[in-house]
């Protein structure tokens, strides 16, 4: 099998009081992508932020392209690209004049225009970036990392902030990168979008690896084939809950109850039964297939929607 | 065109960044000039206006009041006693004679006009009274250049807006660069951190060059200010004080994490040169003991190499002590800034 493009094994992130990454492993296999999951503080930014080279690991080994950033520091930098979670160009420049910066300290990459068409920035080329949406802004960040023609691509929280336009926008870019054979690394909030993009997640919480696997894995290993979720007054008991025919798991959130059930028909008559028994009236009731959010929050007791907050 | 150098590309960055901020040009060029303008008109030299003298009656006043209203410098008028202390204290007439035999002077010898009064008055009131000359003093009325105010002014101007523009504009941009993560960013990229350093000296170099055309060009235009000595000369000191200060604003933006932070530490930086380096009164003022700490600021390095470049036409070759301190500054603030720089 051909070497990762990256590989983590044991990595450990310590600041003075707080470990911040607890031992995370995982290898990116070449032209794949990998979605970094977790909510803030998760160690996500970390363990990005050290395999681009920009901190050092208290313990561990990282290999990029089969290379330690301590042997190799000075030729990594030009064969990987980095869109950091928010990078404020110098406002009186031109898009142009920004992504030819960048250009100029690659030893070999691609064409400045071409950087552009890349992110469909051209109608902005001569446009100073202070006067760019915040879009446009997340478009020139991923220029600027595509203008030295990374073969492994790091984005961190590439589409937070962004309109669903531009997300979608984005994720064409990445898409087309992946289908170029590139390495991409991604952290997000968005379960659509690792769902989308992602060969490969990995969810982190408190700096360890809680869960791994593709999209489908993950949400098949999460168990349920449905997930119920309802609100009634009064509040039906957990335990109520927990005795309906077919139903494994019972969560409380924001005062929703989520049930993850085999199946519908076994569990929702039941459900209904048990509400008009208590006396209860169900203010919203709905249903859907699991994703890669209530896996989230059935691993880490948050929904990823609460960081977008 | 700097095509794909990486040194051009920041260099043109930084340049860019100046011409397309009007607040960083009204600063470094604007403001000066209209400083220099205002200063200039509020100072520039007077003939030297009479001084009024108050005479109180008493024996032989028409005599004392013909005598000293024809002594050249002086003017005067008679008073009653009370009224001539009064305008005395209050500064409207230099010297107080009250007519008798002997005349009595009232004076306040801690005033410059009453001092130059006295003195005309004495010699006059002498003469009255039968002295004679021994000997009659030869005279010559000339008027040196570089005299005036606006000529020790203009250096001083000068040097005040290298510092300015220096620490401000290398401190302030990587401050900036640091809090929007573009610090972070750059050193992400294959860029050599040399470069990047180079460009913002380079930088520097260029605009304080032009600062220095555009004040001797402004100056000599509206107040027809000459530098005495060599001009490369002068563009040499000019220089050496952009770098000097460089090194300082490098070190005030070595850590800090934000602009506000930045802001404060530059004022503390810079304001107590502006006040103790002499830019708008000379620093000798000051007294003897904070002498040998006012010569060892570089701002007083700059202003002192600048104004005897081009007040007294000094040779830079006896400027030695002065390029002294602004090595010295340079080369300590920089290699201390580099020990503390923090990229992220």
């Amino acid at each position: 099998m051909a070497e990762p493009a990256i590989s983590v094994d044991g990595l450990v992130k310590r600041f003075e009081d707080v470990v911040a990454v607890d031992g995370v492993s995982f290898s990116v296999p070449a032209g794949t992508c990998l979605g970094l999951l977790g909510p803030n503080g998760a160690g996500k930014t970390t363990t990005v932020e050290i395999l681009e080279g920009l901190q050092q690991a208290t313990a561990g080994t990282v290999r990029v392209l089969g290379q330690l950033w301590a042997e190799a520091g000075e030729r990594l930098r030009a064969r990987i690209g980095i869109c950091l979670q928010e990078t404020r160009f110098y406002e009186k420049l031109t898009v142009q004049e920004t992504v030819a910066l960048f250009r100029s300290f690659y030893p070999s990459g691609i064409e400045v225009e071409d950087a552009i068409r890349l992110v469909a920035l051209e109608e902005k080329r001569g446009a100073r970036v202070g006067k760019l949406s915040g879009g446009q802004r997340q478009r020139l960040a991923l220029a600027v990392a595509l203008v030295g023609d990374p073969e492994v691509l790091f984005l961190d929280e590439p589409t937070t902030g962004l309109d669903p336009a531009s997300r979608r926008g984005l994720w064409d870019v990445i898409e087309a990168l992946k289908a170029r054979g590139r390495t991409v690394i991604l952290t997000t909030h968005y379960m659509e979008e690792a769902e989308r993009l992602c060969d490969q997640v990995v969810i982190v919480d408190h700096g360890k690896v809680v869960a791994r696997g593709t999209p489908a894995e993950l949400v098949a290993s999460f168990g349920g084939a449905q997930v119920i979720e309802f609100e009634a007054r009064p509040m039906l008991a957990d335990d109520a809950c927990r005795a309906l025919p077919g139903c494994s798991e019972v969560k409380r959130h924001n005062g929703t109850v989520q049930l993850h059930v085999r199946g519908l028909p076994e569990t929702l008559p039941a459900l209904l039964r048990t509400a008009e028994a208590a006396g209860a009236t169900l203010l919203q009731l709905s249903t859907h297939a699991p994703t890669l959010d209530d896996v989230f929050l059935h691993l880490t007791g948050r929904s990823l929607r609460d960081e977008e907050s | 065109m700097a095509g794909r150098h990486p040194l051009g590309q920041l260099f043109l960055m930084r340049l860019r960044a100046l011409w397309r901020e009007p607040s960083a040009i009204f600063w470094v060029f604007i403001f000066p000039m209209l400083l220099s303008i205002v200063l200039g008109l509020a100072f520039r030299n007077q003939t030297l206006s009479k001084l009024n003298v108050a005479v109180v009656d008493g024996p032989g006043r028409a005599a004392v009041v013909d005598a000293l209203a024809s002594t050249p410098g002086l003017q005067t008028q008679v008073l009653p006693l009370p009224e001539a202390r009064r305008a005395l204290s209050r500064g409207k007439v230099a010297l107080v004679v009250v007519a008798g035999a002997p005349p009595r002077l009232l004076v306040d010898p801690g005033v410059p006009e009453g001092r130059t009064a006295r003195l005309l008055a004495v010699n006059t009131l002498q003469r009255m009274a039968g002295r004679t000359d021994a000997v009659v003093l030869q005279e010559e009325h000339v008027t040196t250049p570089g005299g005036r105010y606006i000529d020790f002014l203009i250096p001083g101007l000068l040097g005040f807006g290298l510092m300015s523009s220096s620490v401000w504009g290398l401190g302030w941009g990587l401050v900036q660069m640091r809090q929007g993560k573009l610090l972070k960013r750059l050193v992400a990229t294959p860029m050599r951190k040399a470069d990047l350093l180079a460009s913002f000296i380079l930088s520097r170099l260029a605009i304080a060059l032009v600062e220095t055309a555009f004040f001797l060009g402004f100056s000599r235009l509206i107040f027809d200010v000459r530098v005495a000595g060599s001009l490369p000369a002068f563009f040499l000191v000019a220089a050496a004080g952009a770098l000097s200060f460089g090194g300082l604003g490098l070190l005030v933006a070595s850590r800090a994490q934000n602009s506000e932070t930045a802001g404060g530490l530059m004022n503390l930086a810079t304001l107590p040169m502006m006040v103790l380096s002499g830019v708008f009164f000379a620093a000798s003022l000051f007294p003897a003991w904070m002498q040998p700490l006012i010569k060892a600021l570089p701002l007083t390095a700059v202003i002192d190499g600048l104004r005897a470049i081009s007040i007294d036409g000094t040779s830079v070759f006896s400027l030695g002590g002065p390029l002294l301190v602004l090595a010295a500054w340079g080369a300590g603030t920089f290699l201390l800034a580099l020990r503390l720089f923090r990229w992220t």
